[in-house]
This record gives structure tokens, sequence and C-alpha cells, in this order.
């Protein structure tokens, strides 16, 4: 009985710091936009799929490795030739028109974010192919295997910040002002828009596919078993999963609670009027924000990926549910609470392993939702969430 | 002073009395409803539009959704989002009791139903309306009521939680719906399939007739007592063998019925209510608006027509009812409607359901798209010559601004579907992507919706071709 429990628990641990990983994302959004950003959860899945398809064109499956999509330099050229143009047209360009012009035509400061998008862009294809000069030259060793691995990690992470950062400045920036109800559709938009991209045959295509496994299958201690009752195994992806999403998550703790950059976060989620009077670039912060949370989705989606490799198409029902209930976990915790975010992946995630454990899978959800329920009905802020006094 | 004596005197019961007044619209909806299945259906189904009649009953159900989603979303300012749930609840009661009603009174699951619900047109020889009907109607106002229960319970946290906290519970109840849906036996008990240990235990009745590994006869479905009904509706795997009742009569007629509930409730006190909720909670409630009472109560209004649109949804030529099609996805779909509509609109969300339900699905089926581009460039340029002769006349131009845009947007997209016809491009696959960023587009460029919180009468784009407004103004 005890290695059942263990073992399930172990589980739950493993699934609930990826939870955790996703719901920071949500929390963070929702901290500082008061809104729930329900494109997140397709974030994530793009850092599986993005991962998937790195580890492809680096040669680590057993085809052969495949080129890079002519398509993709095709585009980030033309970010490219933009973002000089659009640099030269804030430098020189817009005092020169006619003044009666100006307002047709766009305003200058574009040129400085596009040239970050490119350069950005650009650097994400050079991780993606330093891990594959890596695999190359690495052959079958797989202590290099696991490094590039780790370069897939952090390519993923920076490709799919820059799509977070590219979403919240063209989807979300202008409604700052609109009414919530807007801003959420926009999210379903975008979530919508992601889900049905990806499935097109020049990006991941509707076929499921099976991801590399990028770490050996080493079980790294086993315990407490006897003749009959199989022992507990810690398996070694389990660890690396759980020591990747701690290791991140303290470095976000450390970001938000002890830099200055996170104070600027916490002044723009408590008063964001307030936030600007003082100085903060609001609209940094917020892009910041987005990035953050959308490179730790990616690592989530990245890890997961390696745990469970059977990737389905972009806009299968798994993907929706999995999105959902980090979004609860972060609820669960108190929404717009980092540690809050933590704590209610953990406890969703060993929630969810239990009931699959010692009921049936099937039910399992029904489990994560009535916690959802519970939860909100007794303490609507979740468990670490300070209460919102509302004012007249 | 005129005026109040003259409205004093509208007051006063008039010549006609009231209850014969209040009758008329919904005997008139009755008639509207007769002449679709009898007149219009009959007419589409021989010029060999039976596509269009089955569009028409996909967009009269979404209507009837958007609209009930408008009270609680538009009218109230609650931000549900497991509309989907009450459908999926509606939906469920009603092919339950339409199933095994059917096999308890007539032996088997067809439909049995008189000419409001045959959609073999031109068939005179059954009667207008026979008692499977009735079992229908009944189904759905039990599918209905249920539904309302449901949304009671909902209702009632909004004690407690404002905003983003109920939205998320109408979430979580949403998905816990669909899971114990889902969670249930793959089964339906159908004639022919072999008697398993499960059914003698769960269906005791089945005992002293039935032993395992006989086959399962219509007199033993019938026998099914009604408390194991919920449990064999197929679970994951859908509702299969639910008779097709759902006719062009019955979606106007609830259609027509919904939309008159609506206006009737948005120019009513309850209405008022709700409205005033929705711009000012506190505001509302320091001015006697019992807050709480009328949120449930637009809850439990708004899931009673929920209930009855999921209903007809079961029972749809063609639609095997399946609860991961009655996900958290379908009640964004239908939330997309309220919003694109306008919040509080009634006529902006029917107008939306239109659109949404045929835009995928135009972009489906290229061909009739790529046929369309003249009509659009027509529009364009009607548009032009419309906004040329309004504002010659100094009027708005906004009517003219509408024909311009609809048709350029018309144009445009049968240009595309024509040009991907020609380069082999499957325009269908790009539906979605195209649909999220018309979604994007509209949020970002015209916030409130379709129609704003007016309704289409209320448009000045009418008053464009009548009024005159002062000199040189431009909307």
């Amino acid at each position: 009985m005890l290695e059942k429990f263990l073992q399930t628990l172990m589980d739950g641990l493993a699934v609930g710091s990826l939870y955790a990983l996703i719901a920071l994302g949500y929390t963070m959004v929702y901290g500082i936009l008061k809104f729930i950003n329900f494109a997140h959860s397709d974030i994530f899945v793009l850092g599986a799929w993005l991962s998937y398809s790195m580890a492809i064109m680096a040669g680590l499956s057993m085809q052969s490795a495949v080129p890079v999509a002519p398509w993709i330099f095709a585009a980030l050229g033309a970010v490219t030739v933009l973002a000089a143009v659009m640099q030269a047209w804030d430098r020189a360009g817009y005092d020169r028109v006619p003044a009666a012009w100006r307002g047709r035509l766009p305003t200058p400061g574009l040129g400085g974010t596009l040239t970050i998008v490119s350069l950005w862009g650009w650097s994400s294809v050079g991780l993606a192919f330093a891990a594959r000069m890596i695999a190359t030259g690495a052959a079958e060793s797989s202590a290099w295997r696991t490094v590039a691995g780790g370069v897939i990690l952090l390519a993923a992470m920076s490709t799919c910040g820059l799509i977070g950062f590219c979403v919240e400045r063209t989807a979300y920036k202008p409604l700052r002002k609109a009414p919530r109800l807007n801003v959420l559709i926009t999210a379903i938009g975008v979530s919508l828009l992601l889900q049905n991209l990806g499935q097109l045959d020049w990006m991941f295509g509707t076929r499921p596919q099976g991801m590399p496994r990028l770490l050996p299958d080493v079980t790294l201690a086993q315990f407490a078993g006897s003749e009959t009752v199989p022992p507990v195994k810690l398996h070694l992806i389990d660890v690396v999963g759980a020591g990747t999403a701690v290791v991140l998550m303290v470095a976000l703790d450390i970001l938000v609670f002890r830099t200055k950059l996170g104070r600027a976060m916490r002044a723009v989620s408590y008063n964001d009027r307030n936030a600007a009077l003082m100085g903060i670039p609001v609209d940094k912060v917020i892009s910041f924000t987005f990035v953050l949370g959308a490179a730790l989705a990616a690592a989530a989606g990245f890890l997961y990926a390696q745990k469970y490799p059977g990737l389905g198409q972009t806009a299968s029902a798994t993907w929706v549910l999995l999105g959902l209930k980090a979004f609860i976990a972060a609820v669960v915790g108190g929404i717009g609470n980092i540690r809050g975010a933590m704590l209610g992946g953990l406890l969703i995630g060993s929630a969810e392993m239990f009931a699959r454990a010692y009921q049936s899978p099937s039910v399992a959800d029904i489990y994560v939702f009535g916690i959802l329920i519970v939860v909100l009905l007794f303490k609507p802020t979740g468990i670490l969430g300070t209460n919102a006094q509302e004012k007249v | 002073m005129s005026d109040l004596r003259h409205r004093a005197a509208s007051l006063s019961p008039g010549f006609v009395p009231t209850a014969v007044l209040s009758i008329l619209p919904v005997a008139a909806v009755l008639g509207i409803a007769m002449l679709a299945q009898l007149w219009l259906a009959p007419v589409l189904a021989n010029a060999g539009a039976d596509f269009f009649i089955k569009m028409g009953v996909d967009i009269l159900v979404a209507m009837v959704l958007a609209i009930s989603l408008t009270m609680v979303n538009g009218f109230t300012g609650q931000f549900s989002i497991g509309h989907a749930a009450f459908m999926a609840v509606g939906a469920y009661t009603a092919a339950c009791i339409v199933y095994y009603g059917s096999y308890r009174f007539y032996g088997n699951a067809n439909v049995q139903g008189g000419l409001v619900s045959s959609m073999v047109y031109g068939v005179r020889d059954v009667p207008w309306f026979a008692w499977a009907d009735a079992l229908f109607l009944g189904a759905l106002l039990a599918g209905g009521l249920v539904a309302a229960g449901c949304g009671y319970l909902v209702g009632l946290p909004s004690l407690r939680l404002k905003g983003d906290y109920l939205a998320i519970v109408t979430l979580g109840f949403g998905e816990i719906v669909r899971v114990l849906v889902q969670s249930q036996t793959t089964e339906v008990l159908a004639e022919g399939a072999s008697v398993t240990p499960d059914h003698l235990r769960m269906i005791p009745a089945w005992g002293s007739t039935l032993a395992v590994d006989d086959y399962i006869t219509a007199e033993a479905i019938a026998s099914a007592p009604v408390w194991v009904w919920p449990k064999y509706v197929g679970g994951a795997l859908g509702f299969g063998g639910l008779p097709f009742y759902t006719s062009p009569f019955w979606v106007v007629l609830v259609a027509g019925l919904t939309l008159l509930v609506a206006f009737r409730i948005k120019s009513s006190s309850y209405g008022r209510a709700f409205l005033s909720i929705r711009e000012d909670e506190i505001a509302s409630e320091a001015m006697g608006v019992n807050v709480t009472a009328y949120k449930v109560r637009a809850f439990v209004v708004a899931a009673f027509f929920a209930g009855i649109a999921g209903g007809l949804f079961a029972h749809t030529v063609g639609v095997q009812l399946n609860p991961a099609e009655l996900g958290f996805q379908k009640s964004f779909d239908i939330i997309i409607m309220v919003v694109l509509g306008g919040l509080g609109s009634i006529s902006g969300a029917a107008i939306a359901a239109v659109i949404v339900t045929i835009l995928p699905e135009l972009l489906r089926t290229p061909d009739l798209l790529a046929a369309s581009w003249p009509y659009g460039l027509g529009g364009v340029v009607l548009g032009a010559g419309l906004i040329g002769v309004l504002r010659s006349g100094g009027r708005s131009t906004t009517l003219g601004r509408a024909v311009l845009f609809a048709g350029l947007l018309v144009a445009g997209l049968g240009l595309l579907a024509l040009w991907a016809k020609g380069s082999e491009v499957d325009l269908g696959r790009y539906r979605m992507v195209f649909f999220a960023l018309a979604l994007i587009a509209m949020m970002i460029l015209r916030p409130q919706g379709l129609l704003g919180v007016g309704e289409i009468w209320d448009r000045s784009f009418w008053a464009d071709l009548v009024a005159r407004r002062s000199k040189g103004g431009v909307s």
C-alpha cells in the first residue's frame, strides 16, 4: 500500500511541477492585466511541438535530420528588412513628411521593436542550429544528446517568448483600455489562431508524432518493494523535469521578489497608473511578463513532451484539458499570486494522480474541477490569495 | 401635460383585452413556424437546396443559444463561460426521454411524429400533430427545466463570487457536466446487443425475462426503469440512434419564442434590473434591486432556453450527441456570438449567430464563395453610390459604409476562394485561421460588436434613408 501511495505521490509531484510552470504564466498575466489569458495553454502546446520539430531538425530521432522550413527564413528576412526600413523611418523619415500627412502614417517607435523581434528570431534559429551541431558532432553519445536537449529547451523557450511578445504587442496592447470581456474574446481568438495554425501542413500537421527521448531512460533509485509489490521507482526524467521546474520557479521568485525589475512588475500589478507616474515603463513591464510566462510555458511543454512523448495535434482536446488544469492550479493557489500558482500546481497534480490511481482515470477530472469549485466557494481568492476589497 | 395624458390613456385597458394582445405575437410565431415547415421547407427541398434547410436549422439553434446567453452576459453583465453545459444537460435529458420514451410507447426509436416534425416534405397522409410530437415537446420542456435547475445551482454562488471568479465557477461546472457524461458507460441500450451481467445488475427488472448473452429486445428496453436511463447515454462515444425530430417547425417556433421572451424581458422591469446590475452593481443595490436574486433569475432563464436548444440540437439530422462537442469550446462559440453582436443586443446576437454559423461553412464549400465575388463588387459599387448620394443630400453615410464594407468583404473572400481554386489550396483547412483572425480584428477595430447595446432598428443607418440631418452632418 505504501508503495502505491509513494509512487502516486511522486507522479503527482512530477506532473504538478509542470502544471505549476504553466500556471505561473496565467497568474502573472492575471496579476498584471486582470484578464485570463486563454491563449497561454496554446503557448505551452507550441513549446512541446517546437521542441519536437527542433529535435527532428537536429537529427535526434530515428530518421535523419530534416532541413529547416524555408518559410521561416523568408519570414525572418522580411521582418529584418522591415525593421531596417522602420529604423530609417524613425531616425529621419517622420520629420521630413508634411505635418498634414503624419496622422495617416505610422508613428515612429516601431523600428526598435521590430529590430528586437528580428534579432530575437535569428538567435532562436541560431540556438536550434547549435543543437543540431551538437547532435551531429556527438553521434551516439547519450550525454551529448542531453546537452543538445538542453539547448533545444533554451531555443523553445526563446521562440515561445518571442511569440508571446508578438501576441501581446499585436493583439492585447491595442485593447489596454477596452472592457475585459473584449480582451478575453481576443485571447480566445489568439488561442484559436495558434491551435489552427499549428495544424496546417507547413507547420506541425494534423498527425500525432512521437517526441524522441533526449534523456536516457534510467531508474535512479528504487525502494520499498517486496516480492509481490513492485518497488517505487525514481525515474531520471521525473527528477530532471521536477528539478528544472523548481530551478525555474526559484529563479522566477528571486526575479520577482528580489530585483528591481520584479519590483516594477509588482508595482504595475498593484496599480498600473501609479506605477506609470513613478516612472515605471508599464508597457515594457507588461511585455516582459508575457515573455516570461511564455518561456516558462515552453519549458513546461518541453518537459511534458519528454515525459509523455506522444504529441497530439495542436487543437486536440488533451492539450486544451491540460491547459485548463494548469489554469485551475493558478486559481486554486490564488490567481495573481506567484507562490500560490506553484502550490496550486502541486496540489492539482497530486489530486489528479491520486484520483487516477485510487479510483479511475475517467473521474480524475471531476475531482480537479470539484476542488476548483470548493475552493472558490469557501475561499474565492484561492489558498494564498489576498482579499481584494471592492470599492465604490 | 398633453403628453402625460396621452401616456395615461395608453395604459388603460383598451378595446382589445390585454390577454388577447399578449397572445397575438405567440400566435404569429406559431403561424410563421407552420409556414416555414409547410411551405418554405418543401419549396427549398424541391429546389434541391437541402443544404440551406440544414444551415437554417443550425443557425436557429445557435440563435437560441446566443440569445439565451445574452440574458446573462449581455443584460446582467455576469460572465458565464459554461453555457454549453446547460445545453448538454438539456440535450441529454431530452434525448433520454425521447429515446427511452419512444421504446416505452411505440416499441422502437423511430420518428413517429406528425406533419410538424416530418422531414419528408410533400407527404400529406399523416396527422398534423401526433402524440409523439407531444413526447418531443415534453422532452424539450423537461430538458429546459432540468437545465434551469442547474442554472439555479450555478447562479447561487453569485451571492459570494463576482466577475472572473463566477466565470471560473461556470467553466468548472461546464467541465464537470462534460466529464460526468464522458465517464458513463459507452453504451446505449440498443436492440440486438447482448445482455451482460452488468445489465442484469443495473436493471433488475430484466432478471426474470432475460439472461446473460441473450439479446436485448425492444420490450426489454421499454421495461428499463427511468432511473437507469441516465446511465446508458453512450458516455464518451456519444448517444447514437436518436430519432431526428428537429424539423424547421420546431426550430422556428423555439427561436421565435426565445426572441419574443428576450425582448419582453429586456423592456420589462426585470430587464431594467438586469441592465442596472450590469452598469453598476453597487448603485443598483442601493436603488433597491435585489442583486443576487436577479442574477440567479438571469441564470435560470438563460439556462432554460439553452436546455431547450440542447434538446433541439440532440435531435437534429446528422448530429450524434457527443459530450466532447459540448465542452467549453462550444461555450466559447456562444460567447463569440454574443460579443460579436454587441453585448446586450438581442438582434445583434441573432445576426452574429447567423454569421458565425455560416462563415466557417462557406469557407468549407469554397465553390459558393468563389461564385460570389461579383455580388461583392456590386455591393462595393452600391455602397460607394450610397455614400455619394447620401452625402450630397447632407445625410449620414453609415448605411453606405456598411454596404461598402460588406461588399468589400464578400468580394475579397470570393476572389481569395477563386485564387485558392486556381492554385489548388484547400481553403477549408484555413477556415478556422480566418475565423480567428476576423475575431481578433473585430475586437480591436470594433470592440463594441456589430450593434453595441442597441437593436438593429435603433441604428442610425435606417434613419439615413428617411430623416434629414443637419447640413453637412456626417454620421
